[in-house]
């Protein structure tokens, strides 16, 4: 019992990273049809840059900072120089660009940095929190992972409700055409939709690399984890990439701690294929499954 | 007629084969082994892709099925050659079987997510049955030219002959395949799935039958790449395989099994070419060892922008033939769009 409640605490902050990525890839996905199988590789070169400053400035927040800027640069540069030309093109060359890009910024990683594992700071202290005399399994960094997460969530949440920007990223992921009619600048909403997944890939990539150490293939696994956890909720809603990604965590984490760290992959690929057997449309999704 | 002219570029190109293996150096025997591997791999990627319009982002790990299906069989049942090869091909096709089952259901981004969770996936199942799999050490195997080409014939080119007879055999069987009904069912409902369903196919057994074709090219290629190395490790069969397996099918020109070999030549001796330059100009063996990983992203990306068609569409417009997927009038209409729909079945509301 006491493992029990240790597994699904921990379980906790690694699905909140997984909710992250998902959420990126949520927001790339409304706006442009595209799947982003780069939003990963980004994570990690934007964690190398972390890791530069960090290392010359001694400071986190001033790596943290820098890296979530350059988050939302690199999305904005990627959607305009490489998607843009791919954008009303068949769906299979946009996911040969962007799997391109993937092992591009990969590549790019092990000549600049090399390949060997570099341990990544945490912004909080990793050692174990206890209640009373009972160790809890999670750390108080893994409270800012979640906590981060949730904040970041909840801002978007906040700019999709409540801002004029938010109202023109709805509008053209509700119907890019009638937006365009009705004035919405579409080409730069799509390159803010990029510029924002980017922030919200930078911000995991910060976050998870304490626990996985850096290196240019890191975010790969995650990635795809990520990637999970958006289809469960269903690829087409924040909040389901959200609760996709907590429950894929702490399912995750039980398996990891019952059988075997090994073995976290492949039930990863099962938990996907039975999603994707049974609900295609996923959890939590609006529309409704393409039908032959 | 079409069967006997196959047969007759095939011996041509066999007479080739035989000429180049002997004219040239061990080295350069064990490399055309290695495009070889390639060749086989990518023509079952390409069929796959260009012909049936599906994605597999996973065929390094059916590859990978293939090359321990050898080495096992060897090492337990000391398996002959010629019986080695159709067992990893029969075993990576039913493993295909599985995938394609479930892949039928799946369209573009959703398929080539759940098969890079594949390739991401299945390596660790050697790691975590070390017992049977070797763990990350991998397994070892021997194969020995037959005792009748003498004792002074060197065995790599034993192997070039292994393997590009291999290749050969398997881009006529392709090649038939693809001017057959099952290949023109292919391009049906690559072309469009309702019509095609409409016409009296069965898209979802169609589907299943490209994933296992190409699986089990995978499979035969694994095999090969197990031979002609003598050793199998998971390292071998990560994520960078399966692209570049993409990377070479791309390049090539999807769906074209001449492009296969194109393919298949550039991502053999390109990375070997820029590793020797950049080392020779005093880079370090990891940023030499990266290079061709990144410039496979660039090739990608600007073949995928600049020509999507590949060296040999390339070529068939150099030569002044017209590819034989004519774009079909509605693809005019439907540029006019600027975008499609966000969801294409956004306007049927929701359930």
């Amino acid at each position: 019992m006491r493992e029990f409640v240790q597994f699904t605490l921990g379980g906790i902050s690694f699905g909140m990273v997984y909710a992250a990525i998902g959420l990126s890839l949520v927001l790339i996905w409304r706006g442009t049809r595209i799947l982003n199988y780069a939003q990963g590789a980004m994570a990690m070169l934007t964690t190398y840059i972390a890791f530069t400053v960090i290392g010359h400035t001694g400071s986190y927040w001033a790596g943290f900072a820098v890296a979530l800027a350059a988050g939302v640069l690199l999305g904005a540069l990627i959607e305009r120089t490489v998607v843009r030309p791919v954008e009303n093109k068949p769906p299979l060359n946009a996911v040969v660009v962007t799997i391109g890009l993937l092992v591009f910024l990969e590549g790019v990683a092990g000549i600049i940095y090399g390949g060997q594992y570099r341990s990544f700071p945490a912004a909080f202290s990793i050692t174990g929190l206890h209640a009373g005399s009972v160790p809890l399994g999670i750390s108080l960094n893994d409270c800012f992972v979640a906590g981060a997460v949730l904040v970041a969530a909840l801002g978007l949440a906040a700019l999709f409700r409540y801002t004029s920007a938010g109202l023109r990223l709805r509008a053209t992921a509700f119907n890019a055409y009638a937006a365009r009619l009705l004035g919405v600048r579409v080409g730069r909403v799509l390159t803010l939709g990029w510029a924002l997944a980017g922030l919200i890939g930078a911000l995991a990539g910060v976050l998870v690399s304490p626990a996985t150490f850096l290196y240019p293939a890191s975010m790969d696994s995650i990635f795809v984890l990520g990637f999970t956890a958006a289809v469960i909720g269903g690829l087409d809603s924040p909040a389901g990439a959200i609760a996709g990604g907590l429950i894929l965590g702490v399912a995750l984490n039980y398996v990891g701690g019952y059988l075997g760290s090994n073995l976290v992959p492949i039930f990863g690929l099962a938990a996907l294929i039975v999603v994707l057997m049974l609900r295609p449309s996923g959890l939590f999704s609006t529309t409704t499954s393409r039908q032959v | 007629m079409t069967m006997a002219r196959h047969a007759g570029i095939a011996l041509a190109a066999a007479v080739v084969i035989w000429v180049l293996s002997v004219s040239l150096s061990p080295f350069r025997d064990y490399q055309m082994a290695d495009v070889a591997v390639y060749v086989v791999a990518i023509a079952g990627l390409t069929v796959l892709i260009g012909q049936s319009g599906q994605i597999s982002l996973g065929n390094g790990a059916f590859m990978a099925i293939g090359a321990y299906t050898t080495v096992l069989l060897q090492l337990h049942l000391n398996w002959p050659l010629w019986a080695l090869f159709p067992a990893s091909a029969a075993i990576a096709a039913v493993a295909g079987v599985a995938v394609g089952a479930a892949a039928a259901r799946l369209r573009g981004p959703y398929l080539a997510g759940a098969t890079l969770l594949l390739a991401v996936a299945l390596p660790s199942f050697a790691t975590q049955f070390a017992s049977v799999f070797g763990g990350d050490q991998g397994l070892g195997l021997t194969v020995t030219a037959p005792a009748a080409l003498g004792a002074t014939f060197p065995p790599t080119r034993w192997l070039a002959w292994v393997n590009a007879g291999t290749a050969l055999i398997v881009l006529i069987l392709l090649a038939n395949l693809a001017r057959s009904r099952i290949g023109r069912s292919w391009r049906a409902i690559r072309d469009d799935e309702t019509a095609a369903a409409l016409a009296g196919l069965n898209v979802a057994r169609l589907r299943i039958l490209a994933f296992v074709v190409s699986a089990a090219c995978a499979g035969l290629a694994g095999a090969m790449l197990a031979v002609y190395s003598s050793q199998v490790s998971p390292g071998a069969f990560t994520l960078t395989l399966s692209i570049a397996l993409l990377t070479g099918a791309v390049i090539g020109g999807l769906g074209s099994l001449a492009g296969a070999l194109w393919g298949s030549l550039v991502i053999v001796l390109v990375p070997t070419y820029v590793t020797d330059v950049a080392t020779s100009h005093g880079l370090t063996s990891t940023v030499a060892a990266n290079i061709p990983v990144a410039a496979y992203g660039v090739v990608l990306i600007a073949v995928m922008i600049l020509f999507p068609e590949g060296i040999q569409g390339g070529l068939r417009r150099f030569w002044g033939i017209t590819p034989p997927t004519a774009t079909t009038p509605f693809a005019r209409l439907n540029s006019l769009r600027r975008r499609p729909p966000a969801s294409e079945h956004q306007e049927e509301g929701t359930t």
